[in-house]
């Protein structure tokens, strides 16, 4: 696969909500953002993943027309996100990491301004509002004053705000940011519903990996503004093991400077972590089985050995030292 | 739809300053400038009466100029304390929006983003207007009850036409913190820069002013050249001075709310050889005070001229 590109020739133009093609953005002599594609289908739920600094959030506001790109094109439902940019904010809600409220006016009256500035006034506004605070289960703090508000809530009235012009398309930016499991799980299971329920498409970015992993349709991979990976859990999962790496945690008795040789000594080692009593020997292939003939037969005994899985975070950390190199 | 969200933008912002607790320190300001004017005023004119040291024409008017001893009056308490307003309605009006992460909100909505710093100006000068208005004329009705001064037609329009001018120099006070509030990050920085600017144009201008013109226009000696250098003295000194709106201000004020008052710039024996002695009818007034007025258009012009490039240009990202 090439490096950079996340596009599904089998789909046709009209299901695809988000497009993009070699967006790029530079500050200076600084790349945010490196001539990235991606497609985004129409009802899916897309996880943009990558460590901070990546150039998540500068894609999101380029998509969103609030940055211009440097180079590339974007287009939401066909519409230009730079030079048509109120008609992509019309279709697109967009819900910022750490969403702010005016402190001074209740959740209530915050919602009925985002309400009004979209057009929307009278028994349809004040109906949707409590369409709204019902869904993000909000009722009770409803005419409190914001600045009252605990993150958790504030995050949910974010969403009730973003689903005020009902858009077709939300873009949330570490939506899971400073929030508790449990805050965590309704917010997963609220993002999940607005795909099912809703059609509606959403590309969310984090750093969060195991938060994201079970709500995401597809997952992008996002290192040093490129995108390095791209496809769903399954796939990612599979591109690595094609790649031939594996990673063996180890524990060992006696740990001393001969297993230390050993290990030096044999083949297919590409580096060893030494962390209190656990061995990480990140290999090119399964070495399982050498491992624990080679080590019982010098006297050892194997206390714990495990091959790590190939989880989202396995994936993540192999791209993200790939990408390092 | 563009003019629909900048009216609840407008509504909005003027709801805040209303609601916010910044509206209690406006009223005290606003009523301490119009209980000490209106008191300066009641006892100076007394006092001036007795001693016969002003004409009668006109008395309505010194109820806003007339200044006792100590206190000073109306009028200059308007030209000092006004900028205050301006200032505390705008020092934070963007980087708050910023630190509370409510623009990046409010940008990610489909308005066009000129109308946020637009409707946050306008606002302010709704409120600023209403303050002026509401002040002057509240002097002018307790005035007229206490005293028994009935105004001439001409008096209450002079009247207008200085608080419109009040107006436009608070707002160019607000343009000046809108367009720090934009620059700076946090709000207090912006807020110590605006009061550094005050500063600067109500007290540090005259006195730049004063030095530059006594060095290059020598008036100390007693020889004929420092007699001759009078004129570019007090030329030079005016014209350095009048790069302050708040003596901008305070001449045109006094122009208008001083119907005697005929010229702003030095003139010589000469010249008022002949003239005869008289009031100056509200047109000719205004036609003095008109490049006055349209300097402080120009300012209040480039200050938001200016905070509306820069607000257009930054990039929003989360606080």
């Amino acid at each position: 696969m090439r490096k950079g590109r996340c596009v599904m020739n089998t789909e046709t133009e009209k299901t695809e909500a988000i497009v993009i093609d070699g967006l790029t953005k530079k500050y200076g002599d600084f790349t945010a953002v490196d001539h990235l594609d991606l497609r985004i289908h129409k009802g899916e739920v897309f996880g943009l993943l990558g460590p901070n600094g990546a150039g998540k959030t500068t894609t999101t506001l380029m998509l969103l027309g609030l940055t211009e790109p440097t180079e590339g094109r974007a287009t939401i439902n066909g519409i230009d996100c730079v030079r048509e940019s109120i008609r992509v904010k019309s279709a697109v809600g967009y819900l910022p990491d750490n969403v702010g409220f005016y402190g001074s006016m209740t959740g209530r009256e915050n919602l009925r301004f985002m309400g009004k500035i979209n057009g929307l006034s009278g028994e349809e506004l004040e109906q949707r509002i409590d369409e709204l605070l019902q869904r993000v289960n909000m009722v009770d703090a409803a005419d409190k004053k914001t600045s009252t508000y605990s993150r958790g809530m504030r995050q949910r009235l974010g969403i009730a705000d973003v689903l005020m012009k009902d858009p077709q398309i939300i873009i949330m930016d570490e939506p899971t940011l400073g929030i508790d499991p449990e805050g965590v799980r309704e917010l997963m299971l609220l993002i999940r519903d607005l795909a099912e329920s809703d059609g509606r498409t959403i590309l969310l970015s984090s750093h969060q990996l195991y938060q994201v992993q079970k709500v995401c349709d597809r997952m992008g991979i996002f290192v040093h503004g490129r995108m390095v990976a791209c496809g769903s859990l399954e796939e990612l999962g599979r591109q690595i093991n094609s790649e031939g790496k594996s990673t063996t945690e180890l524990s060992v008795y006696p740990d001393n400077i001969g297993l230390q040789k050993i290990f030096k000594e044999m083949d297919g080692i590409n580096s060893i972590e030494h962390s209190s009593d656990m061995y990480v020997l990140r290999t090119e292939y399964d070495l399982r089985m050498k491992l624990s003939r080679e080590l019982t037969e010098k006297g050892y005994t194997i206390m714990h050995m495990r091959q790590a899985s190939s989880d989202l975070d396995e994936i993540y950390r192999t791209y993200f030292e790939k990408e390092a190199v | 739809m563009r003019s629909g969200t900048l009216k609840v933008l407008f509504e909005k912002e003027t709801a805040d300053f209303i609601r916010s607790r910044r509206m209690g320190l406006f009223l005290i300001l606003i009523s301490l400038i119009t209980i000490s004017g209106f008191y300066a005023a009641t006892a100076g004119i007394a006092e001036a009466l007795d001693s016969q040291t002003i004409n009668n024409d006109f008395l309505f008017l010194k109820l806003f100029t007339a200044g006792a001893n100590s206190i000073p009056s109306y009028t200059a308490l308007m030209a000092l304390m006004g900028p205050f307003i301006g200032i505390f309605m705008g020092f934070d009006a963007i980087n708050s929006e910023r630190s509370e992460g409510t623009l990046n909100r409010l940008i990610s909505q489909p308005i066009y983003r000129d109308n946020i710093i637009i409707s946050k100006f306008l606002a302010g000068l709704f409120m600023i207007s209403i303050f002026v208005f509401s002040s002057g004329l509240l002097i002018g009705a307790v005035g007229l009850l206490k005293t028994g001064l009935v105004p001439s037609s001409e008096e209450v329009a002079r009247l207008l036409c200085y608080l419109l001018l009040c107006t436009v120099y608070i707002g160019f006070w607000l343009a000046t913190a809108i367009l720090c509030s934009t620059v700076c990050r946090h709000a207090a920085t912006s807020a110590l820069s605006c009061i550094a600017l005050w500063l600067l144009c109500a007290i540090f201008i005259s006195l730049v002013a004063g030095i530059l013109a006594d060095a290059l226009y020598p008036v100390s000696g007693n020889d004929l050249q420092s007699a001759m250098n009078q004129l570019g003295n007090i030329t030079l000194k005016t014209g350095i001075n009048r790069l302050s709106p708040y003596y901008l201000f305070g001449e045109a004020a006094g122009i208008l709310m001083n119907p005697a008052a005929r010229t702003i710039n030095a003139v010589s024996m000469t010249q008022l050889v002949g003239a005869i002695s008289g009031n100056l009818s509200l047109g000719q007034s205004l036609l003095l005070v008109w490049p006055h007025l349209t300097a402080m258009l120009a300012f209040v012009a480039l200050c938001f001229g200016t905070s509306y490039v820069s607000f257009m240009r930054q990039e929003v990202r989360s606080r």
